[in-house]
């Protein structure tokens, strides 16, 4: 059964409730106003009173048809509710303006992206301005935060990360002396593995393990715990107090990173040989003296400096991601959950360009 | 009341290159409680946020008395903004600090009382808001009415000459709402304060509004400005009428 019908110079629409299709109705009409020019659109319905909202659907859009070629319709026989219903919607407003969300052009994507690049790398620049800026005031002794604040911070940068970073650390300085001691075995130089681990341990793998878990566990923390001040208004309710939010939030944050995450790395210096020394007991065969003494002789005081300084460096640009992203987040529940990821990626990503950096200078320099 | 306390005039708001509101010119008299209304949209809040120095004019000014708000440095913005609270619309309370804290923070950092006379202070101002006894609760611990209040005893600490109110009423139910509205009338007559609410409550406007202005989201500016019974006894325009007699009851048509 056909869906319209001309007779009479009119056009009909007989809608059922449901077996149609409405890409179909739209091209048969179509063909109809082109062909035949009908004076009247006459809507009906298959069954009485049988009407959903496809039905509507269906009359919008041969209505939108019959606009177009001035043509009146005639919904006499329809019931009351679907005119009512029908009047409620409106073409949408011609402000000259689209407002329909077209698929973007490659260039002006292109010009988009790199327009927010350089409105993000100014907003980390002016970012890290602000930082140094506090840090300067809390020198001078001028800064406004909370000693409260800090000791809470540091309590849960610092010993509450003791045990995770001490497991994985413990099981970076297994997996070292396991991988050293394979090759080296083949060699008769299992002492080595003491060497590999304390050198790799206290110069690369120790700071970046400790600021790699930091990012994900204090850099998450600080941007989520920002980005809902920002959507409760507190950090507005900091600034007409005339408190720099800077100093307020950020301050106490970094500052609890950049004490802490120094001596986390000597801690972790200090488990991750312990692990090496585990397995070159128990399955090396090297004795417990030896192996401490071949320790020793394997790094210096420059090789521990260097991890913590670069520990200190790893700790402060997580600290730096974590709030930036907090300071700058969207006011709603989904853009918090965007500023705590970002967050993560951003410092572990910065982390370990750091780290090519430093092990490029540390060659360099002879380090 | 003659005395003009705060002077808007050529304001004009935009979010980068979006126009919000242009050429908003109006004084508020100090000691009234003049009201912002306007549609969803039309940038009420973004107003407020203007007048409270969170966000700069595009183009221009606010005076404070004498004193141009946005002309000056940092530090002239500061001193204005330390005569004002602010009541945000969901409280806004520091939420790793008790109520108590919160109150005490800006008495500690402004102030030189002493730690003794703050307490009494702070507890002072928490039972003006009918929350004596709520010290030591944390804003997750009390109620989304509860934590308005308490933004309210947080933004008298330092006894302001200004409130600024932005809806209040939102997400209150009636009982509460017309108790926070007996509240900033008392607080009006008390303190002398000049109220600023940002609302489109109309129980509250009728009730405690002495003028206001009407931000209208389509025209991009103000459509309406003067005293509250007058706008509703003759509205400038049709919008204006809608706004303002939508949900009246007749018996709430009499003015006193």
């Amino acid at each position: 059964m056909s869906l319209t019908q001309v007779s009479n110079s009119n056009f009909y629409v007989r809608l059922p409730v449901s077996g149609y299709d409405l890409e179909h109705l739209r091209r048969e009409t179509q063909s109809v106003f082109e062909s035949d020019a009908p004076k009247t659109v006459i809507y009906q319905l298959a069954e009485p009173d049988a009407w959903n909202s496809k039905t509507l659907a269906a009359i919008n859009l041969v209505d939108a048809i019959s606009k177009k070629y001035g043509t009146p319709s005639d919904y006499a026989a329809l019931p009351e509710g679907v005119g009512k219903i029908l009047a409620l919607s409106k073409p949408p407003v011609d402000d000259g303006k689209n407002h329909e969300r077209s698929a973007a052009d490659l260039f002006l994507l292109v010009g988009k992206k790199t327009l927010d690049a350089v409105k993000s790398s100014r907003e980390t620049f002016a970012f890290i301005g602000e930082a140094l800026g506090s840090f300067k005031r809390l020198f001078l002794g001028k800064a406004q935060y909370q000693r409260s604040d800090l000791a809470g911070f540091i309590q849960a940068v610092g010993p509450q990360a003791l045990p995770i970073i001490g497991l994985v650390n413990l099981l970076l300085g297994v997996i070292l002396a396991f991988m050293g001691a394979v090759q080296l075995q083949q060699f008769g130089a299992e002492i080595y593995v003491a060497n590999l681990v304390a050198l790799g341990q206290t110069r690369e793998i120790a700071p970046m393990m400790t600021a790699i878990v930091l990012a994900g566990r204090t850099g998450a923390a600080y941007a989520a715990q920002l980005g809902t001040m920002q959507v409760n208004e507190e950090i507005d309710a900091l600034k007409t107090f005339g408190f720099s939010p800077m100093d307020f939030l950020v301050l106490p944050r970094m500052a609890a990173l950049a004490i802490m995450t120094p001596v986390l790395v000597l801690y972790a210096d200090a488990i991750g040989i312990f692990g090496g020394y585990l397995i070159g007991m128990s399955l090396l065969g090297i004795g417990a003296v030896e192996y401490v003494v071949q320790t020793q002789n394997a790094i210096g005081l420059g090789d521990i400096a260097l991890g913590v300084v670069k520990g200190s460096i790893f700790g402060i640009l997580v600290a730096i991601t974590g709030c930036m992203q907090g300071m700058n987040s969207g006011r709603s529940a989904s853009a918090v959950g965007d500023a705590a990821t970002s967050a993560v990626v951003n410092g572990i990503v910065a982390i370990i360009v750091a780290t090519a950096i430093f092990a490029v200078l540390t060659n360099a320099l002879g380090i | 009341m003659t005395d003009a306390k705060i002077s808007i005039r050529n304001l004009t708001m935009a979010y980068g290159d979006f126009v919000i509101q242009r050429d908003l010119e109006f004084d508020i008299d100090k000691g009234e409680i003049f009201i912002i209304m306007g549609d969803s949209g039309s940038g009420k809040s973004t107003l407020l946020k203007h007048l409270i120095g969170l966000m700069r004019p595009a183009a221009g000014s606010i005076h404070y008395g004498d004193t141009d708000y946005w002309g000056g440095d940092e530090a002239t913005r500061d001193a204005i903004s330390r005569q004002f609270g602010v009541l945000y619309q969901s409280g806004a309370l520091w939420s790793s600090m008790t109520l108590a804290d919160n109150i005490r923070l800006p008495l500690v950092s402004y102030t030189d009382y002493s730690e003794r006379d703050i307490a009494e202070i702070v507890s002072f101002k928490l039972s003006l808001v009918g929350l004596a006894g709520f010290e030591d609760y944390y804003p997750s611990e009390i109620s989304g009415g509860m934590k308005k209040r308490a933004g309210l005893a947080r933004a008298m600490a330092l006894d302001p000459d200004i409130l600024f109110f932005d809806e209040p009423s939102a997400g209150l139910d009636p009982i509460s709402s017309k108790r926070l509205d007996d509240l900033i009338i008392e607080l009006r007559d008390g303190l002398g304060a000049t109220i600023v609410i940002v609302t489109h409550e109309l129980a509250s406007i009728f009730a405690i509004g002495d003028r206001g202005i009407f931000v209208d989201a389509d025209a991009r500016t103000q459509t309406a400005l003067g005293p509250i019974a007058d706008l509703r006894r003759s509205p400038p325009n049709e919008k204006i009428a809608e706004f303002l007699n939508r949900g009246a009851s007749p018996n709430e048509g009499q003015l006193s």
